[in-house]
């Protein structure tokens, strides 16, 4: 069941990517999780709202949505939302090293990085409706009784 | 502005701050303005300040290898944290860029 949880909406500019993953470290310090998990967590959700901006709405101004949860065992729920494009083929963009913007420097590695650094990782997309990247992540030091 | 130290073909590069997207932009236009100079050939980047980098830093370092590549330069990393070196060792990165303070 869920314990706690927040939302925050944002336009997709790419300032934001910073102001996004310090904003689910700061909501989960209250799981105490080591510097090692904060880092995981940042990097995961700098990858989704970074694929967002650039991908999902390609530069055009949209807004991307994120939620963040955690239950009583002391596992959270990170998602990012956004309303752009959305990916034909989930399992191509996720291969390591795919990516469709060679020439911008983009390595490939966005999809990779989030299986790493998270338990678990689920892409829904719809083309033409958007993209929704749900992650999981066990807190080890949990909720405090 | 990144501090940097130049000898005669070398050039040592600090990174401080984030590299991620936004900020790579930066980052990289500073790094090809100094590389712009044709006779570095040596390029070290001293990631001792840096406090985050996600993947897009993986494209901004793997752009600079392949300028030096291309005139017959090398690169090397240094002082990356244990989470910066995980995401350049999952890239594979190391295999081609050496790191200095790594047996």
């Amino acid at each position: 069941m869920t314990r706690n949880r927040m939302e925050l909406t944002f336009p997709s500019l790419a300032e934001n990517e910073s102001f996004a993953r310090v904003a689910v470290a700061a909501f989960a310090v209250q799981l105490s999780p080591t510097l090692s998990e904060i880092a995981d967590l940042k990097t995961a959700v700098s990858e989704a709202v970074t694929n967002a901006i650039v991908h999902g709405y390609e530069w055009r101004r949209g807004d991307i949505t994120l939620r963040v949860s955690y239950d009583e065992r002391g596992e959270m729920t990170v998602e990012i939302e956004d309303h752009g494009r959305g990916i034909p083929d989930v399992a191509q963009a996720m291969e390591p090293f795919y990516t469709t913007q060679p020439e911008q420097e983009r390595s490939g590695m966005g999809f990779s990085v989030m299986q790493t650094f998270m338990d678990d990782l689920e892409v829904v997309s719809h083309p033409g409706e958007g993209t929704l990247v749900r992650m999981r992540k066990r807190i080890a030091a949990g909720v405090r009784a | 502005m990144l501090r940097s130290y130049c000898k005669q073909d070398a050039l040592v590069v600090a990174l401080d701050g984030e590299l991620d997207h936004y900020c790579a932009q930066s980052i990289r236009r500073q790094l090809d303005e100094m590389l712009a100079d044709p006779s570095v050939r040596y390029l070290v980047l001293d990631f001792d300040k840096l406090t985050f980098m996600d993947s897009s830093g993986i494209g901004v370092i793997l752009g600079r290898y392949r300028i030096l590549r291309d005139r017959g330069g090398k690169m090397a990393v240094c002082h990356m944290n244990p989470h910066i070196a995980r995401i350049f060792h999952m890239s594979g990165m190391d295999r081609i860029i050496p790191e200095l303070d790594r047996a």
